[in-house]
């Protein structure tokens, strides 16, 4: 029998397809027929390998070395020396930031050591096309164990004993939520998967359903066994087609199989599972709007209670849960709950998949264990500030959470500590800010898109955040009073208070907390018409340093609107009222002579 | 594709799709052993593909989990090729030399399986 003695793995996320894999992916398999080699390697298209930075990614198996961009030119390389003749090629691996050596490995490199793996166990290393991919990996064990050897009962308490949290932001005990959901009298309950996934820089969610379908449908299931429903729905926004393609072929394959579909593995348990898409807005993501929305109805939160599990969709009892949520169910169900509960702390066990972005030096895709300290993650895996420029802020939870500080980073993540420090888990993007960040900006851009996805339902949300929005703006452009800031604490609590749904209750915490940790930056926007990030360009102003101009003529004939004047081997100067501050001017003086204050 | 009807099928399946991951779990476990063969031309003239060939079959048939197979260059003993070295962790390199496809399936199963070193054909040793 003919088997390979090489795969070679090429990431197929959304990531690394946008950075072109799907090219290398076609060069390498023509370069391995070319080099008469089809018969002992195999080009495996797999889901993301997190490191979305340094991509397209390719992994090479068994000698499990890993390269970081590679383009079509490249595979020829690889075939020859590494498919052909052993020789890993070393000017493709990752090379270590600070010393340059390079790293075969992956797990050598400072971006996975501190990186624990359940949720996404098998993304980057199964084919999410194939079943019997997932399935050599354990896959449908889970299901075929609680089917055939745990009652409903039993498989419940086996997901609350492990102390599983909701992943999708609230960190609800999703065993409490099961066990409602399977105590609930009725002819017919649902389980609903929350695929929304709305957040600005957000991909956890559709990472995991890109890199391994199946672990999400397979836990699906299960919660239909433990609950007593025999349908499911994933919504999931139209925005994610790879995604949506994947799960289909995911749904098909298990039904051809017939592990999901009637009379599962001979049990007499049935399930199916449908998906529902989305048309993207982020209110859909809470559960009972997103309910509404598969009901057909307007995307309108209801009011709690009842909650889905007692009526939910259909007024049906339901549980609905994120996608990363179900993606542990399996782990869990496979190993026990103590195993589950060995990572993490006592009170979120477990681990969790955070989207690292923003100005630092390893951008990509993290499961870390809870209760890690923020600064692992900033400075451990995500190598630090990019360009060696100052740390400034780390935001959480994206429009819900907050601006973390400086003193704060070293408190160890979990739901608790990061609302006490006036942010939140949320569903785990995590944004580092640097010193050219100005905070009152940042709030007011998480502030315009909350006010764009406020369904409009609660007066606080409709209209409060917009005044929030216009002190905001007054701020940034010069305009600010110093009342400002005590009326936009006072009406934030007001907003917080008074609205009907999460969206509503947290759109103030990204100004609550950058008033609390960055009220200088604020102060200093209305008090000197200053931003000291040089962020805001109303605030801004460009001159010309007379005693370094060589009157060069550079800047003029770059300036847009032709507003610098000066002739040649003369000081320039700035017509200041004409001005519209792009910058070109500071970009383009070949004497640092432009200042910009 | 047919339908999967009992729980015993399902893991016939899974035993099955095995062959075509263990390349990759194997690889992604630190501590597996290594088992490398001179593939640069020297090698290959010599019959290191039907050695390694041998090495995978072999692997395969005992349903080994913890042994990679991979190519690797000349280490300058052409005339002992085709070499087969086996690194385990913590142990060293055993280099064995002029090893035929018979020769092969030995070293799995009494050096991998048995723990026991074929002297005779051992030509080199790494702490
Ligand atoms: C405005 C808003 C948006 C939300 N968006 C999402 C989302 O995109 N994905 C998600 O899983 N949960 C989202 N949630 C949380 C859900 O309401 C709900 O708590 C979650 O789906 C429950 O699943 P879990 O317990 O597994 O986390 C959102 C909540 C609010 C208030
Ligand atoms: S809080 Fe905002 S988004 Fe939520 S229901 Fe009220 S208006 Fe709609
Ligand atoms: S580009 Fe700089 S040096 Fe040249 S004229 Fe303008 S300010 Fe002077």
């Amino acid at each position: 029998m003919d088997r390979f003695r090489m795969h070679i793995l090429i990431c197929g996320g959304t990531g690394c397809k946008a950075s072109e894999a799907d090219g290398v992916k076609a060069a390498l398999r023509l370069s391995i027929e070319k080099n008469g080699m089809s018969r002992e390697a195999q080009v495996v298209t797999t889901g993301c390998f997190g490191f979305c930075e340094q991509g397209p990614i390719v992994k090479v198996y068994p000698d499990n070395v890993f390269y970081v961009h590679v383009t079509e030119k490249d595979a020829d390389l690889i075939v020859k020396e590494h498919v052909v003749k052993g020789r890993p090629v070393e000017s493709l691996m990752f090379h270590d930031a600070n010393d340059g050596a390079s790293i075969s490995e992956h797990r050598s490199m400072p971006f996975y050591q501190s990186q624990v793996r359940i949720a996404l166990r098998n993304c980057g290393i199964i084919d999410p096309e194939k079943i019997d991919d997932y399935i050599a990996l354990d896959g449908y064990q889970a299901l075929a164990k609680v089917l055939t050897e745990m009652t409903p009962e039993e498989t419940t308490k086996e997901i609350i004993d492990s102390g599983l949290r909701g992943r999708g932001g609230a960190g609800f005990p999703t065993g409490v939520k099961w066990e409602t959901t399977r105590k609930a009298q009725d002819d017919k309950k649902y389980v609903v998967c929350n695929a929304d996934e709305g957040d600005p820089g957000a991909f956890m969610d559709r990472s995991i359903l890109e890199g391994d379908p199946h672990s999400v449908l397979e836990a699906m299931a299960i919660a239909g066994y433990a609950i007593g429903a025999n349908e499911g729905v994933i919504y999931i926004r139209a925005e994610y087609p790879l995604a949506v393609e994947r799960l289909n072929i995911a749904i098909s394959q298990a039904e051809e199989y017939g592990l999901l579909g009637e009379d599962i593995l001979g049990t007499g348990f049935s399930f199916k599972i449908r998906l529902n898409l989305g048309a993207g807005a982020f209110v859909c993501g809470e559960e009972t709007a997103l309910l509404n929305s598969i009901q057909g109805t307007r995307g309108e939160p209801r009011v709690k209670p009842p909650f889905p599990a007692q009526k939910g969709l259909w007024d049906k009892p339901t549980v609905i849960n994120n996608v990363e949520t179900y993606a542990n169910v399996c782990p869990i169900i496979n190993n026990g709950a103590e195993w589950f509960r060995k990572t993490g702390t006592d009170k979120c066990p477990g681990t969790k998949v955070f989207a690292l972005a923003g100005k630092i030096n390893n951008v990509g895709l993290v499961e870390v264990p809870m209760g890690i300290k923020l600064s692992d993650i900033v400075y451990k895996i995500g190598g630090g500030i990019r360009n060696a420029k100052k740390f400034k802020s780390l935001q959480t939870g994206g429009p819900s959470g907050g601006c973390i500080s400086t003193e704060n980073l070293d408190i160890e993540i979990t739901y608790e500590t990061l609302q006490s420090v006036g942010s939140m888990m949320g569903s785990g993007g995590m944004i580092v800010m640097d010193e050219d960040d100005c905070m009152v900006n940042i709030a007011k851009y998480y502030l315009d898109f909350t006010l764009e996805e406020s369904c409009g339902k609660c007066t606080p949300c409709r209209v409060g955040n917009t005044r929030l929005y216009e002190m905001l703006d007054d701020i940034t452009k010069g305009r600010g009073k110093m009342e400002y800031l005590d009326e936009l604490e006072q009406l934030g609590e007001v907003i917080k208070d008074c609205s009907l749904c999460g969206l509503g209750q947290t759109a103030p915490n990204p100004v609550l907390s950058t008033l609390k940790y960055f009220r200088d930056e604020y102060e200093e926007h209305i008090l000197h018409k200053r931003c000291p990030a040089k962020a805001c360009k109303d605030l801004l102003r460009f001159f010309v340093i007379p005693e370094k101009c060589i009157g060069c003529t550079l800047c003029a004939r770059n300036c847009p609107v032709s507003c610098i004047s000066g002739d040649r081997k003369v000081v320039h100067e700035i017509d200041q009222s004409r001005c519209i501050k792009c910058g070109e001017c500071f970009e383009k003086c070949p004497k640092e002579a432009i200042a910009r204050e | 594709m047919s339908k999967i009807k009992s729980l015993d099928e399902l893991k016939k399946i899974r035993e099955e799709a095995k062959n075509s991951t263990s390349l990759r779990t194997t690889g992604e476990n630190p501590d597996r052993v290594v088992i490398k063969v001179g593939m640069a031309t020297c090698g290959i003239a010599a019959g290191a593909r039907v050695v390694m060939g041998a090495l995978i079959d072999e692997i395969a048939r005992l349903q080994l989990e913890n042994v990679s197979v991979m190519a690797t260059g000349c280490v300058g003993m052409c005339y002992a090729e085709p070499i087969v070295e086996v690194h385990t962790p913590g142990r060293g390199v055993i280099r064995y030399g002029n090893v035929s496809e018979k020769l092969a399936r030995d070293i799995i199963e009494k050096h991998i399986v048995a723990g026991e070193l074929l002297e005779d054909v051992i030509v080199g040793r790494e702490a």
